[in-house]
């Protein structure tokens, strides 16, 4: 958290974070294919940065409940974005490692928040590039509405109706020192993301 | 989603890339690090991101240029820009137009980027008071070529764990090469220990200001050193017999399957274009422990990471001012 942002609420603890994600895995679960059990033809794609780390656990989650190896994708979709000369803050292409082909496969895109819908566009974008997938899915852990674009999420952790100026600040212990979902009153100049 | 590393650089100081030496190691890593997820951008089946859309760059060159030309024009087209093409024959330059005037015209007709070849050092600079386009240097004279000297770190990162520590033999016409400046300037801000070799006459004169080793034995250049970078010999310029004969020079200063043997692990690099025979024997260049090739694939991919920090790093410069 910027030590110039003010929190307003906390939405969400560990605990009830570890619940939403349960919740989210078994419906990812849900959407695969009764076909291909396995998950073979199916993949998550965890989104630079916090997405990534939550596509991990939802992996093994699945891996633990369901006893299913779902392979996992790294994007970053930097590349493809349409603002990155609007932004104060140049954003850092990031790694995108996809190991797997994802033609003819059925993709769960997994991202922390969804907002003005610009970074997934960028990301479906990048993902057509590598291939022609079956499907892709959105998951997103919150959906703070005021989209700009028509874009929705297939799966979703909460829905907080924000105001600009707001934040929703996903914290999680691979990348912060503690773990929560927050909302925040930007006071940065920064741009939003 | 604030950035996690807000501490570290994200973005380049600078509107332009003239040269190396005003460039941090931080923005030289940085140039790196993004090169590494744009060279992964080759590797797939549609090779092209959109990100330059809508901006146009003009590639203006004054001097021949092969491998330079088709490096920035691929990394352009792998990132949507728009490229114009310029060079000196058939141009009007050819029919006595000003190096000042050909600039302002590229001005006048909306370019943003600008990246540009000539025989005489300082174009590059001269460029950068007469237009608002970006400048990216792509050799002026025996000054500098920073692309090649970035690329040339890049192959190293790819094949070493570090750059820092690791020992560079520069060898050939030290002189009148910029990719050796560039090169020294590149290495040293990164750590590497460089050591240069050449026959007196293509020593530079302040070769004891550069902070490298220097040495005029090729056996010395190549004893424990990690890579050894050899030289073009510009035959079309061989200013009044600075050597006697180039098999001569080869004789001395070539690099052979022979050198290979005797010190087992040095890797050969090569700014092209090569000399067969000449800096290095053929067997050399198509040893296994040649990254020459390396070196062109990650040139692509290192101006495609200069593009898109420049023109980003640009918008920001200009909306600061008042």
């Amino acid at each position: 958290m910027q030590a110039s942002d003010v929190v307003k609420a906390r939405l969400m603890d560990a605990q009830d974070l570890e619940r939403t994600l349960q919740r989210m895995a078994r419906q990812i679960v849900e959407l695969m294919d009764p076909d291909d059990p396995a998950g073979e033809h199916f993949a998550l794609i965890g989104m630079q940065t916090r997405g990534v780390h939550i596509a991990r656990r939802l992996k093994r989650m699945i891996r633990a409940v369901d006893d299913i190896d779902l392979p996992l994708g790294v994007l970053d979709a930097t590349m493809y974005r349409d603002d990155f000369r609007q932004r104060l803050k140049q954003p850092v292409v990031r790694a995108t490692r996809i190991m797997f082909d994802v033609t003819e496969r059925n993709l769960v895109l997994v991202d922390d928040v969804l907002y003005t819908g610009r970074t997934v566009r960028a990301a479906l974008d990048a993902l057509m590039d590598m291939g022609r997938p079956a499907s892709i899915r959105f998951l997103a852990v919150v959906d703070r509405g005021l989209r700009e674009l028509p874009i929705r999420a297939d799966i979703v952790g909460r829905t907080v109706p924000t105001i600009s100026g707001e934040e929703i600040r996903v914290r999680l212990h691979e990348t912060d020192s503690h773990e929560g979902v927050y909302l925040v009153e930007r006071r940065t100049n920064s741009t939003r993301n | 989603m604030d950035e996690l590393n807000s501490g570290d650089l994200s973005q380049l100081q600078h509107r332009h890339l003239l040269g190396l030496a005003s460039y941090s190691a931080d923005e030289i890593r940085l140039i790196l690090d993004t090169a590494k997820e744009f060279r992964d951008v080759l590797e797939r089946p549609i090779k092209r991101v959109p990100t330059l859309r809508g901006i146009t760059v003009c590639n203006l060159f004054f001097e021949p240029s092969t491998r330079t030309r088709l490096s920035f024009e691929l990394a352009e087209k792998r990132l949507s820009a728009d490229i114009v093409n310029f060079s000196e024959k058939g141009s009007s330059v050819s029919k006595g137009e000003t190096l000042k005037d050909t600039a302002l015209n590229i001005e006048a007709m909306k370019v943003d980027m600008v990246v540009v070849r000539h025989s005489s050092p300082g174009v590059p600079h001269f460029l950068t008071r007469c237009t608002k386009a970006q400048i990216i240097n792509a050799g002026d004279g025996g000054h500098a070529h920073p692309t090649q000297a970035l690329l040339d770190l890049y192959t190293l990162r790819e094949c070493f764990p570090s750059v820092r520590g690791l020992k560079v033999s520069i060898i050939g016409d030290i002189a009148h090469s910029r990719v050796a400046r560039s090169n020294i300037l590149g290495l040293r801000k990164l750590g590497a220990e460089v050591t240069i070799c050449a026959p007196r006459t293509l020593m530079p004169y302040n070769a004891a200001s550069l902070g490298v080793r220097v040495t005029h034995h090729l056996d010395e250049a190549l004893q424990d050193c990690d890579v050894a970078m050899a030289l073009r010999l510009q035959l079309e310029r061989q200013q009044a017999s600075l050597i006697p004969s180039v098999r001569e020079y080869h004789t001395r200063y070539g690099i052979k399957a022979e050198h290979l043997r005797r010190f087992p692990s040095f890797l050969v690099m090569h700014p092209g274009p090569i000399n067969r025979g000449v800096e290095l024997e053929s067997e050399v260049v198509d040893h296994e422990r040649s990254i020459i090739l390396h070196q062109v694939t990650n040139g692509i991919a290192v101006r495609m990471a200069v593009l898109y920090l420049l023109t980003a790093s640009a918008d920001r410069v200009m909306r600061a001012r008042p």
